[in-house]
């Protein structure tokens, strides 16, 4: 489904800031998969993230999605088949469309509904899609995003990215700025819309105990590398204090804190 | 009343050059300079028609070129990444050379006693009407479909219209493109109204569209993007009609023109936040003096 080969990432090449991020990362994904990614600060989860949807353009390596070769694709090429959820709730709406605008933007890719951005048999399935959050957002189609609490536009930018069921999901903490109470809702949307419409997920996480519970298979990153990757039995095995161990143990990282993957 | 209905008329054909500058500032929220030099470009344009005898095809040819003075600003924003004000006032500059080589290598040209649009149905008001509406009623309706929306949503925010695999780039030249046709048929409508056309009126442009933007805004209210065309337009008139009496009751020189459009412009877009630095002193002061009434009553 996804397999991401030898992927090179410099930053700021050439210079005396030089600073390689991703060095020679190897990762496979099947479909339906839900990877959690963990790491600590600095070791290139979310450049990872950037260089799959285009942002950053790798020095070398290949990223193949379906078969497809995205590798020297623009980003909003690549786009048509990705959805990516940062932390910040308020990037990923337009704050003065109406919740339906802003929908039916994301779903412009696959709506069939003539020239006009919204139609009725669109306004019905937003609806649908809306009421399903349960959080009584269906009732106010009308009003702009920027209107909404945070809690609620992460909750219609998780719709917007899955609207036009992506062949991949790029999660990148998307619930660290979010109250526990929300936290906690929004992970669990986005486990019911992840195994409604089987998109295979990536999502970095920094709290451990999510990252192994949630999803089928867990990786650990470090120094621009995958360093850990468990699925299954050894995954539900693992503890927290295994996990830190081996980070310890493996990490290139001498005198680390716990605390740096953890935060 | 010839003074009332000479602004409103006025009022009206500069409506659609605030409808212009209404897409790019508001929608786009690029405040565009282009549009100083695709004003006069589409009076150029005009006129040069119009002597040759085809005042309506002139207009076409107007908004056509001012639409493609449009796409080289966005073009250079875009794809030579140049910052957008900069790409402009670069597009503008190099508009000046255009005009005057479109009016023959001359600074103004007169199309007296030629038919234009005005004459050819008999009555200005209607004229300025009519276009004025219609043309509001389809840029309103333009940003009611796919397109229309991806524009709106680019000027919102541009990384998630790029993450819903639209391309910013296409959507930000087609907007200024728009905008700027909009603006060159204002201009060649201007060019028929007063039957000439010089390549100085471009000066200042800018700052009239943005003032009757926010003048229609202010006096009108704002209410989503369909209303904030019509506003537009009302602020046009609006504006006219005050510079209209204020010229008429001699208390400003009639050159006095662009300072007056200026200050508007800067009182209004300054007016939000010298309210709240207002309103932050007042409760400071308030809070003060409680506190010395309760000093007092204690002490």
């Amino acid at each position: 489904m996804l397999k991401l080969e030898n992927l090179q990432l410099t930053f700021e090449k050439g210079t005396i800031g030089e600073k390689k991020a991703l060095k020679g990362l190897n990762l496979s994904l099947d479909k339906g998969d839900f990877v959690t990614i963990v790491g600590s600060n600095g070791a290139g989860k979310s450049t990872l993230f950037n260089a799959i949807g285009g942002r950053y353009r790798l020095d070398e390596g290949s990223i193949c999605l379906d078969g497809v070769d995205l590798t020297g694709l623009p980003e909003h090429t690549r786009a048509r088949d990705l959805g990516v959820l940062k932390q910040d709730p308020l990037k990923g709406t337009a704050p003065t469309l109406t919740i339906e605008e802003n929908l039916a933007l994301a779903y412009g890719r696959r709506s069939k509904g003539g020239i006009f951005a919204t139609n009725r048999k669109d306004l019905k399935y937003y609806r649908e899609l809306l009421s399903s959050l349960d959080l009584g957002l269906e009732d106010r189609m009308k009003t702009p995003v920027g209107k909404l609490s945070g809690g609620q536009r992460q909750a219609v930018t998780l719709l917007m990215c899955t609207i036009a069921s992506p062949k991949l999901l790029l999660l990148d903490e998307h619930t660290a700025a979010l109250d526990p109470v929300n936290a906690r809702k929004i992970i669990e949307i986005t486990q019911r819309i992840v195994s409604l419409k089987s998109i295979t997920t990536l999502m970095i996480t920094h709290d451990i105990q999510m990252a192994l519970t949630v999803g089928n298979r867990t990786i650990m990153m470090d120094d621009g590398r995958v360093i850990l990757d468990i699925a299954g039995d050894e995954r539900e095995n693992m503890t927290m204090e295994k996990l830190l161990e081996s980070y310890r143990a493996k990490s290139s990282r001498r005198l680390i804190d716990d605390r740096m993957l953890l935060s | 009343m010839t003074l009332l209905i000479g602004s409103m008329e006025l009022g009206l054909i500069y409506g659609i050059l605030a409808l212009g500058v209404y897409t790019t500032f508001r929608i786009l929220n690029i405040p565009d300079l282009t549009v100083e030099g695709s004003f006069v470009l589409g009076m150029a344009v005009t006129a040069v028609f119009t002597v040759g005898g085809d005042p309506v095809l002139g207009l076409a040819a107007a908004i056509l070129a001012g639409a493609l003075a449009g796409a080289c600003t966005g073009l250079l924003q875009t794809k030579l990444m140049i910052n957008p004000i900069l790409s402009g006032i670069i597009v503008m500059t190099g508009l000046y050379t255009v005009n005057l080589s479109i009016m023959g290598g001359k600074a103004n040209m007169s199309i007296l006693g030629n038919d234009t649009i005005f004459t050819m149905v008999g009555s200005k008001t209607l004229v300025a009407l009519v276009l004025a509406i219609s043309t509001a009623a389809i840029i309103g309706t333009f940003f009611r479909t796919r397109v229309g929306l991806a524009i709106r949503g680019t000027g919102d925010n541009e990384e998630m219209v790029r993450a819903a695999s639209i391309d910013a780039d296409r959507t930000k030249c087609l907007a200024l493109a728009i905008g700027n046709g909009l603006v060159a048929l204002s201009g060649g409508l201007i060019a028929q109204y007063q039957l000439f056309s010089d390549v100085g009126s471009g000066a200042g442009i800018v700052v009239i569209g943005l003032a009757s933007v926010i003048i229609g805004e202010v006096l009108l209210g704002r209410r989503g993007v369909a209303y904030g065309l019509f506003t537009a337009v009302g602020g046009s008139i609006i504006y006219r009609v005050i510079i209209a009496f204020a010229l008429k009751v001699d208390l400003f020189p009639p050159y006095s023109l662009k300072l007056i459009s200026a200050v508007v412009v800067m009182l209004a877009l300054s007016g939000p936040y010298v309210k709240k630095v207002l309103r932050d002193k007042a409760s400071t002061r308030k809070r003060r003096s409680m506190v010395k009434h309760i000093k007092e009553y204690v002490g």
